[in-house]
């Protein structure tokens, strides 16, 4: 009704143009901000600042946490299953992003050099779309030793049959290899939006001058692309270092400790054990390998900077 | 535990002042029907005794109509996390399914009720139940957690048309012997029940262990930390029992070389063939699958599996009881389940009228007559050994150990969960062949270092 009755000093300020000089936008700013920064803060750091603080005490979640220092890291460097569980984390690191970032990279270049079809490319995402529990629960069924079709081939083959998820030698492998099914497509389609970046007259001045696809892929595409290479990897290699759910769906940590990643170490203790302050220190230790391998890879990849111009 | 009740009450009460003034609107006459009844929630892990648990609980309601019990049931990993996410959230069940390795961290930490502090459940005499199962619910503290509800023991399941097949007869399984030297008789049974892929048996010198289609003994993984199903009897008639004292015992006996012999022995059946490997199994061996599959002849495992066997489809399975051992006897785990109440309910009165009636002759005969398991009243035990019997299936492998006093407990001691962690992986080692028996004793040390 007021709008009606009113109407007057509304419509010369709309239609008015931009003549009061610079305004002050920070509260506007601030409040585009806010539900961010709310949410960072509710989200992450609180529960950072708490991690952190519960790594110090001694807390089974049901009785108020106990101050007691520096026992729980203590009792850290003296763990072995704290160490092989690091241990057991970097070779599967290691293997995942080995061979993903090298089967992705062949993957999107291929996809840039050779084909340009939607469907292939929708195709190359779709393990991608299959959740960590499902590509899990499958591969546990193609592999499994007795009736897995994966080891009826082998034993058809005359190769016989592999225990992939029952022996020590062969779970982290399997464990990798099965990420990699699920998160290469995802990866190379990362590194396909990279290499569309790099201006095809290159290419056209390499071939003038006689280079070959080899050559062209060594000299033009991977030093171009390398800024979003090492996004990538950094990314996927701190994905990498949480990998969790495949393990706790195939061998739950077994055969003996052989799959026993930091972060199904991190959960038992937790969960199984109610030490959730010494689940706390490990996670804190996570965050420490975490921070150390991204900073080195920062660098040593020089991600922040272009070879473009 | 004590603020996060607040919240619950709050709700409850809020949600109870509403459903008051709903039924007051809809009568519209100010008699408010059944707003004064109390709501209690029971959950229990085993989908076979929802059944009979439900009539329990129907029957209960009754006798009780100001009280209203809803039951939940959930698969047993998801039980203890939901159960503990309940306790934390104060949202935990009032009266629920509880195990003898979960409840000493349960009483530690206050989260369960003293029966005999509740006037229905102290009115219950431990001695209405079978020797021992109410003695294995009370704490160290005097407390009584648990209202004794089943009983469990061990007994040897086969595949019967296999067991012709190698011209053996029920009555072969009679009586067998096992020893840690030569296996005794019961090793002889194992080796003529598999066959290799070429027909040879094996106890015959053509037979290949490495080419085996049918082994004479399921697996069950290496049986973790008690054993339970796969190895604790072979140990336990060895007279080597898990800790000290028959309850709460403050030092284990995993360094005893009688457990180590035990494990060798049955372990050892892998080299022979005999055994799957953990290779071929993994670590969440199934021996019912075994056994129905045709992969396995034998196998060892607890009373409350009798209707998951003796209903496999296309295969007829007998019943035997366990082999004796070096003490001239067979040894079979005995462990119960009882029914506990917690310490963040806020109806403990009425949830003690509910777990004593669980624990009652007239549910306990419901349970007993639906044959799923053994009711921990002798009087319903008997029922159920006459309603399995009605089937065609005779139980008394099981209830002859009690009988005969052929039992030793389920280890109850403080810090299971982390004992547990350090032995599984230990006998999985044991049982994949990367680890001597023996070395148990180092851990040993470490185990009774956590009970101090």
């Amino acid at each position: 009704m007021s709008a009606v009755e009113n109407p007057a000093p509304a419509r010369p300020r709309l239609g008015r143009p931009r003549t009061a000089g610079r305004r002050d936008d920070t509260r506007l700013a601030l409040m585009f901000i806010l539900p961010a920064a709310i949410g960072l803060v509710v989200f992450y750091f609180w529960p950072l600042v708490r991690g952190i603080w519960l790594s110090f005490t001694s807390w089974d979640i049901l009785t108020p946490a106990r101050f007691v220092g520096l026992a729980n890291y203590q009792e850290m460097i003296g763990d072995p299953v704290f160490w092989n569980a690091v241990r057991v984390t970097l070779i599967y690191v290691v293997i995942n992003i080995g061979v993903q970032t090298v089967v992705a990279l062949l993957l999107a270049v291929l996809m840039q050099r050779l084909s340009r079809s939607i469907l292939l490319r929708s195709l190359v995402l779709t393990p991608f779309l299959v959740s960590n529990v499902v590509a899990a629960l499958v591969f546990l069924w193609i592999l499994d030793f007795q009736l897995g079709i994966g080891n009826q081939f082998l034993d058809s083959l005359g190769v016989g049959r592999v225990g992939f998820f029952t022996t020590e030698a062969w779970v982290i492998p399997t464990i990798a290899l099965v990420n990699v099914w699920r998160h290469m497509g995802y990866t190379a389609l990362l590194l396909f939006a990279g290499l569309q970046a790099i201006p095809s007259n290159l290419y056209e001045a390499a071939r003038v001058d006689g280079a070959s696809e080899l050559r062209q892929f060594f000299t033009i595409t991977v030093p171009l692309l390398r800024p979003i290479l090492g996004l990538v990897l950094i990314i996927s290699v701190i994905g990498s270092f949480q990998v969790f759910d495949t393990v706790a769906v195939t061998t739950n940590g077994g055969p003996v400790d052989s799959s026993r990643v930091l972060q199904l170490y991190i959960y038992d203790n937790a969960f199984g054990q109610f030490n959730f302050g010494y689940a706390a220190a490990l996670s804190v230790a996570l965050l420490v390998i975490l921070l150390v391998v991204t900073v080195l890879q920062y660098r040593v990849t020089r991600a922040g900077q272009t070879d473009l111009n | 535990m004590r603020g996060s009740q607040a919240p619950r009450h709050a709700a409850r009460s809020a949600g109870l002042g509403l459903a008051a003034a709903l039924a007051v609107t809809a009568t519209g006459c100010g008699v408010a029907v059944g707003d004064d009844s109390v709501d209690l929630d029971y959950w229990l892990w085993d989908a076979n005794q929802l059944l009979p648990y439900q009539q329990c609980v129907d029957a209960f309601e009754e006798e009780n109509p100001d009280v209203r019990v809803r039951i939940s049931q959930y698969g047993f990993d998801d039980y203890w996390m939901k159960l503990t996410a309940g306790f934390v959230a104060g949202t935990a069940p009032d009266v629920f399914t509880d195990h003898l390795s979960r409840y000493p961290e349960y009483v530690q930490r206050d989260l369960l009720l003293d029966l005999d502090s509740l006037d229905a459940t102290a009115a219950v005499d431990a001695d209405e139940f079978q020797e021992g199962l109410a003695d294995l619910w009370v704490g160290q503290d005097g407390g009584w957690y648990g209202m004794p509800k089943d009983f469990d023991t061990v007994a040897v399941f086969y595949n019967e048309t296999m067991l012709s097949e190698a011209g053996l007869t029920p009555e072969d399984l009679q009586d067998l012997d096992w020893n840690p030297q030569d296996g005794g008789s019961f090793e002889e049974v194992v080796a003529r029940l598999t066959v290799d892929s070429q027909g040879h048996r094996g106890d015959e010198e053509e037979f290949d262990p490495d080419d085996v289609v049918t082994y004479g003994l399921a697996s069950q993984g290496s049986g973790g930390t008690s054993g339970q199903t796969m190895w604790s009897w072979t140990a336990g008639s060895t007279g080597w029992r898990f800790t000290d004292t028959d309850v709460w015992g403050q030092e284990y006996n995993f360094d005893d070389p009688r457990l180590h012999e035990s494990l060798d022995w049955l372990f050892g059946f892998v080299d022979k063939g005999y055994l799957a490997s953990y290779e071929e199994v993994g670590g969440d061996a199934n021996a019912q699958q075994q056994l129905g599959s045709g992969q396995a002849a034998m196998t060892t495992d607890g009373s409350w599996m009798i209707n998951s066997y003796t209903r496999l489809d296309g295969v007829d399975v007998g019943i035997a009881g366990l082999p004796s051992g070096p003490t001239g006897h067979p040894v079979s785990m005995y462990n119960g389940l009882a029914d506990s109440i917690s310490a963040d309910t806020d109806h403990p009165q009425e949830a003690a009228r509910l777990v004593a009636f669980l624990g009652s002759e007239t549910c306990q005969n419901i349970v007993g007559d639906a044959a799923v398991v053994l009711p921990a009243r002798p009087a319903s035990t008997d029922r159920a050994v006459e309603a399995f019997a009605e089937r065609g299936i005779d139980v008394s492998p099981f209830t002859d150990l009690v009988e005969e006093q052929h039992t030793m407990f389920y280890p109850v001691t403080d810090q299971f969960g982390a004992i547990d962690a350090l032995m599984t992986p230990a006998m999985d080692e044991i049982y994949i062949g990367g680890r001597d028996a023996e070395t148990l004793a180092d851990l040993n040390e470490r185990v009774n270092a956590m009970l101090e």
